[in-house]
C-alpha cells in the first residue's frame, strides 16, 4: 500500500513525520480548513496515489506550504489549484479532469451500468417471450388428472 | 537438507500438478474410471507436497537458516517468533509459495469432499485446479524460487520491514490469499460445467459453499488490512483506494455478486450463464490482483518484484487463464440458456439488480486502477486516478444497492409485490427517518452524504431485522413458538440476516467518519491539547527497549470534564537494523468512538508533535465486516450443503417416473 511506501521513504530519514506538521498550519482556522480540503485532492508527486494531505514526503510538504501561501495571498480555491496545476500538470490532480484522454474513464461507469441494464432487460424479455415448458403429452395429462383426483398423492412405483 | 526437501517437493509437485491437469480430464472424456480416480489422488498428493514445501521453508525461517537467500533477506535472529514465521509471506517468493500452498489446500479439500459429485464433474474440476497449480509452480520454479541457497551465508539476516512486523499484517496475507485462491474452486467448477455443457441447481449447490467460504476469508483479509492501516499509519485513515487495495476489493465485489447470483441458479435454475461468467471473472480479478501486486507494475511496497521476467511470466499466465476461459465461455455458454422465468419485480429481479450494480462497481474500480497505466503505456497523458474519482463513481452505485438490499429478501420468487414489501418495511422507514434526525441534531448539520449514509445504514439494518422477524413471526405468535421457528430456520437465513446487518454497521461507521475531530499540535512535557471533548496532558516521554527496537513512549492523561478517564501510551519505535522509525499509536477503542493518539518527532525545544483524533463509530467499520464474515460462516453450516438430499431425491424421482412409464 502506498502509505507503506511513504513510511519507507520517510523512515529512511529516521523520522516519524506524519502528514501535516504543526509548523505548517495557518493561524486562521478558516483558511487552514480550506487548505486541508484542497490538499486532499492534490497528489503527492513522488508517492503512490497519495494526497499531499496524507503524505509525509518532503515534496508534499513543499506543496502544502506553497498552497497555504497562495491561500494567504488571497487566492480562491480554484485559483490556488490552478496555480499548482500550472506548475505540476494534471498529474497532480487526484480527480482527473474531464478531457479527451479521460472521456473513457469518466463515461465508462454510467455506460457500463446502462449497457448492463439494457442487457438484463433484453435477456428477461427474451426469456419471457420464449414459450414456457413444453405442453404435457396426452400420457402425462392423464397421469396428472389421475393425481388430481386422488386425495393423497400416490407414489409412482 | 530440509530446505532441499522443500525444493524437491516443489519440483515433484509440478509433475503431479501436470498429471492432475490432464489425466482426469481425459478420463472424464473417455469415461475411464481409473483415470478419473487419478485426479483425487493427485490433488491429495499435491497438497501433501506443498505442505512439505511450506513446512521446510517455515523450518528455515524458524531456525534462522541464513544460507537460504529468502531467509537471509527477510529475517533476523532478534525478530519475535511470530514475525519470523510471517516474514515468510512478507516477501515475493514466500508469498507465492503460500499462494500455491493454499491452492493445493483447496484442491485437497475438493478431492476430499467431491465424493458426492458426479465423477466426471469432479474430475474436470480437479483438472482445472491442477492446471492453475502447474502454471504457478512453473512460475515459482522458473523465476521465484524461495529455496535458493547462498554460497557464503551472512552472519545474520537483513530483517523484515518494521511496518510489516505487526500482528494485523501477520495474518492479513493468509486470509487474503484464502479468499483469492478460494475463488479458484468456483472458477474450476465453472470451467468444468462449460466443458460438461450442464449447469443445474445441483451445480449451484456445490459451488456456492466454496464461493461463500472464499468470500468470508476475503472479507476478513480486507478488513484486517484496513484495520492495520488505521492503527499503524498514524493518521487514522482506513481506506485509500490504493491500487493494491483495489486489487483485493475487485474480486470481493465480483465475489459478492457471485454468491448472490448462485442463489438464483440454485433456487430458480435461472441466470446460469451469467453465474458462470461471474465465477470466471471473480477468479480472473484475483489473478489480476496478484499480477498487479506481484509484477511490479505498481511501485509500492507490496510489489517487491521489480523484475520484468516475473512480470511477463505472470502476464502470460493471466492471458492464458483469462483468455482461455473466456473463449471457452463464448463457445459453450450459449448452450446453457433456459431456466426459470421471472418478472422484473421479484426476488430474482432484485438479485439481478444487485449483480448489475456490483459488476459495474467492480468494472469501474478496475478501470480506475488500470487507466493511468494504460494511458501511460499508449503514450498519452500522465494522469492520477485517486480517491475523489472512486468516491464519485462508487458511492452512487452503492446507494441503490443498499436501497434494494432491504427490499429484495421480502420479495417473492418469480413475481414480487413491491408495494407489499415496502409496507412491511415501515419500521425501516421510521428507523431511517430517525437516523436522519438524530444525525442532523447530534452533529449540527454535516455533509449531506453522511446523513444519507446514516439513513441508509438504519434502513438496511432495520430491513434485515424486519425480514428475520417476519420469518420467525416475532410478536405475532407466542415467544416460544418464535424461538422454535428461529431454531428451525435454515442457518443460511440467519447468515443472510447477520451479513446484511453487518453491511449496515459498516455503512454507519463509514458515514460517521465525516464527523471526525482532529488536532495536530506541538506539545511540551506537562502541556495539554484538546480534541473533541477530551483534554490530553503529556505527562512524560520515556525510553523503552523492545526485542528489536528502541521506543519513545509518551504518557498521556486523558480527561473529560476534568475527570481522568484514561492513560494512553503512544510510541515511536526506532528499528536500528533497518534504521527506520514507525509509529505505534495508542487507541482507546469504544463502541461510540475511538480516541486515537500518535506520537511524532520532538522539535529542538523538546516539544513533541502529537496527532490526536476523535473518531466516532470508527470501529463499526471492521465490526460490520466481522459480522459479514460471521454471517457467511453461519450460512456455511447450513444442512443443505452437507447432504445431497435434493440431488438424490431428483435422481430417484426421475428414475421412478421412468420406471412408472
Amino acid at each position: 500500500m502506498k502509505r507503506l511506501a511513504i513510511l519507507l521513504l520517510t523512515s529512511l530519514l529516521a523520522t516519524t513525520a506524519l502528514a501535516v506538521e504543526p509548523a505548517e498550519k495557518l493561524a486562521d482556522p478558516a483558511l487552514e480548513a480550506r487548505a486541508r480540503v484542497i490538499s486532499q485532492g492534490l497528489r503527492c508527486l513522488v508517492c503512490r496515489n497519495e494526497s499531499i494531505d496524507e503524505s509525509h514526503a518532503d515534496l508534499a510538504h513543499d506543496v502544502r506550504v506553497l498552497l497555504r501561501e497562495r491561500l494567504v495571498a488571497g487566492d480562491t480555491n480554484p485559483q490556488a489549484v490552478a496555480y499548482i496545476v500550472a506548475r505540476y500538470g494534471d498529474f497532480v490532480l487526484l480527480e482527473p479532469p474531464v478531457k479527451r484522454s479521460t472521456y473513457v474513464l469518466w463515461l465508462a461507469p454510467p455506460v457500463l451500468l446502462a449497457l448492463g441494464g439494457l442487457g438484463a432487460l433484453i435477456a428477461m424479455r427474451r426469456q419471457a417471450g420464449q414459450a414456457g415448458p413444453a405442453p404435457l403429452s396426452a400420457e402425462e395429462g392423464a397421469q396428472l388428472a389421475k393425481l388430481m383426483q386422488t386425495d393423497t398423492p400416490e407414489r409412482p412405483a | 537438507m530440509i530446505t532441499e526437501f522443500g525444493h524437491f517437493a516443489l519440483i515433484v509437485g509440478f509433475a503431479v500438478a501436470l498429471a492432475q491437469s490432464f489425466v482426469p480430464l481425459l478420463g472424464a472424456a473417455r469415461g475411464d474410471a481409473g483415470m478419473i480416480g487419478v485426479g483425487r489422488n493427485a490433488a491429495l498428493a499435491l497438497f501433501a507436497l506443498m505442505a512439505i514445501a511450506m513446512a521446510s521453508l517455515i523450518h528455515a525461517y524458524v531456525t534462522s537458516d541464513f544460507s537460504v537467500v529468502n531467509v537471509a533477506q527477510n529475517s533476523h535472529t532478534d525478530k519475535p517468533m511470530l514475525y519470523k514465521v510471517s516474514g515468510l509471506w512478507g516477501n515475493h517468493e514466500g508469498s507465492m509459495l503460500l499462494w500455491v500452498f493454499i491452492l493445493a489446500l483447496c484442491g485437497g479439500a475438493v478431492a476430499t469432499f467431491c465424493r458426492n459429485l458426479p465423477p466426471a464433474l469432479g474430475a474436470r474440476v480437479l483438472s482445472v485446479q491442477g492446471m492453475i497449480a502447474a502454471g504457478f509452480l512453473a512460475f515459482i520454479l522458473a523465476t521465484s524460487n524461495p529455496f535458493l541457497r547462498i554460497a557464503v551465508p551472512p552472519a545474520n539476516g537483513q530483517g523484515l520491514n518494521p511496518v510489516l512486523q505487526d500482528p494485523g499484517l501477520a495474518f492479513h496475507p493468509p486470509f487474503l490469499y484464502l479468499g483469492y485462491v478460494g475463488f479458484s474452486v468456483s472458477f474450476a467448477f465453472a470451467i468444468a460445467a462449460l466443458i460438461d455443457g450442464k449447469v443445474d441447481a445441483a451445480w449451484a449447490r456445490w459451488v456456492r459453499p466454496w464461493a461463500l467460504a472464499a468470500w468470508c476469508a476475503l472479507t476478513l483479509g480486507i478488513a484486517l488490512g484496513s484495520w492495520w492501516a488505521y492503527y499503524t499509519l498514524g493518521w487514522g485513515g482506513w481506506w485509500f483506494w490504493d491500487p493494491v487495495e483495489n486489487a483485493s476489493f475487485m474480486p470481493w465485489l465480483a465475489g459478492t455478486a457471485l454468491i448472490h447470483s448462485a442463489i438464483v441458479v440454485e433456487k430458480r435454475d435461472a441466470l446460469k450463464s451469467w453465474t458462470i461468467l461471474l465465477a470466471i471473472v471473480t477468479f480472473s480479478l484475483s489473478l489480476v490482483g496478484t499480477f498487479l501486486v506481484r509484477s511490479g507494475v505498481l511501485t509500492s511496497v507490496h510489489a517487491f518484484a521489480v523484475d520484468p521476467a516475473r512480470g511477463s511470466f505472470i502476464l502470460a499466465l493471466l492471458i492464458v487463464a483469462i483468455g482461455g476461459s473466456l473463449v471457452l465461455y463464448a463457445v459453450r455458454a450459449p448452450a446453457l440458456a433456459g431456466g426459470g422465468l421471472f418478472a422484473p419485480v421479484s426476488r430474482e429481479g432484485a438479485l439481478v439488480l444487485n449483480n448489475l450494480l456490483m459488476a459495474t462497481a467492480a468494472g469501474s474500480v478496475l478501470l480506475g486502477t488500470l487507466y493511468p497505466l494504460f494511458l501511460d503505456v499508449v503514450g498519452g497523458d500522465k494522469i492520477s486516478v485517486g480517491a475523489p474519482f472512486f468516491n464519485k463513481t462508487f458511492v452512487p452505485l452503492m446507494v441503490p444497492v443498499l436501497l434494494t438490499m432491504a427490499i429484495g429478501p421480502l420479495l417473492g420468487w418469480k413475481r414480487g409485490d413491491l408495494l407489499g414489501a415496502l409496507q412491511r418495511l415501515w419500521l425501516a422507514f421510521v428507523a431511517a427517518f430517525l437516523a436522519c434526525l438524530v444525525a442532523y441534531y447530534a452533529t449540527s448539520g454535516g455533509p449531506v452524504m453522511a446523513i444519507v449514509g446514516f439513513a441508509l445504514a438504519a434502513w438496511v439494518g432495520m430491513g434485515a431485522i424486519v425480514e428475520w422477524a417476519e420469518r420467525v413471526a416475532l410478536f405475532r405468535v407466542r415467544p416460544g413458538l418464535s424461538l422454535r421457528r428461529a431454531i428451525h430456520l435454515p442457518r443460511a437465513a440467519h447468515g443472510m440476516t447477520l451479513a446484511h446487518f453487518g453491511i449496515a454497521v459498516t455503512v454507519a461507521g463509514i458515514a460517521a467518519s465525516a464527523f471526525d475531530a482532529e488536532q495536530i499540535d506541538l506539545v511540551a512535557i506537562g502541556g495539554a491539547m484538546r480534541v473533541g471533548q477530551y483534554e490530553m496532558t503529556l505527562e512524560r516521554v520515556d525510553r523503552r527497549e523492545g526485542p528489536n527496537y528502541l521506543a519513545d513512549e509518551a504518557t498521556f492523561n486523558v480527561r473529560r470534564d476534568g475527570a481522568l478517564i484514561a492513560v494512553m501510551h503512544p510510541q515511536r519505535r526506532f528499528f536500528p537494523l533497518q534504521e527506520r522509525t514507525t509509529s505505534e499509536t495508542a487507541i482507546r477503542t469504544g463502541i461510540g468512538a475511538d480516541l486515537y493518539i500518535a506520537l511524532g518527532d520532538p522539535d529542538p525545544q523538546g516539544r513533541w508533535t502529537v496527532r490526536a483524533y476523535w473518531k466516532p463509530l470508527v470501529s463499526w467499520i471492521w465490526g460490520g465486516a466481522l459480522l459479514m464474515a460471521l454471517g457467511g460462516m453461519v450460512s456455511l453450516t447450513d444442512r443443505r450443503w452437507r447432504i445431497g438430499v435434493a440431488v438424490k431425491a431428483r435422481a430417484t424421482g426421475a428414475a421412478a417416473v421412468a420406471a412408472g412409464e
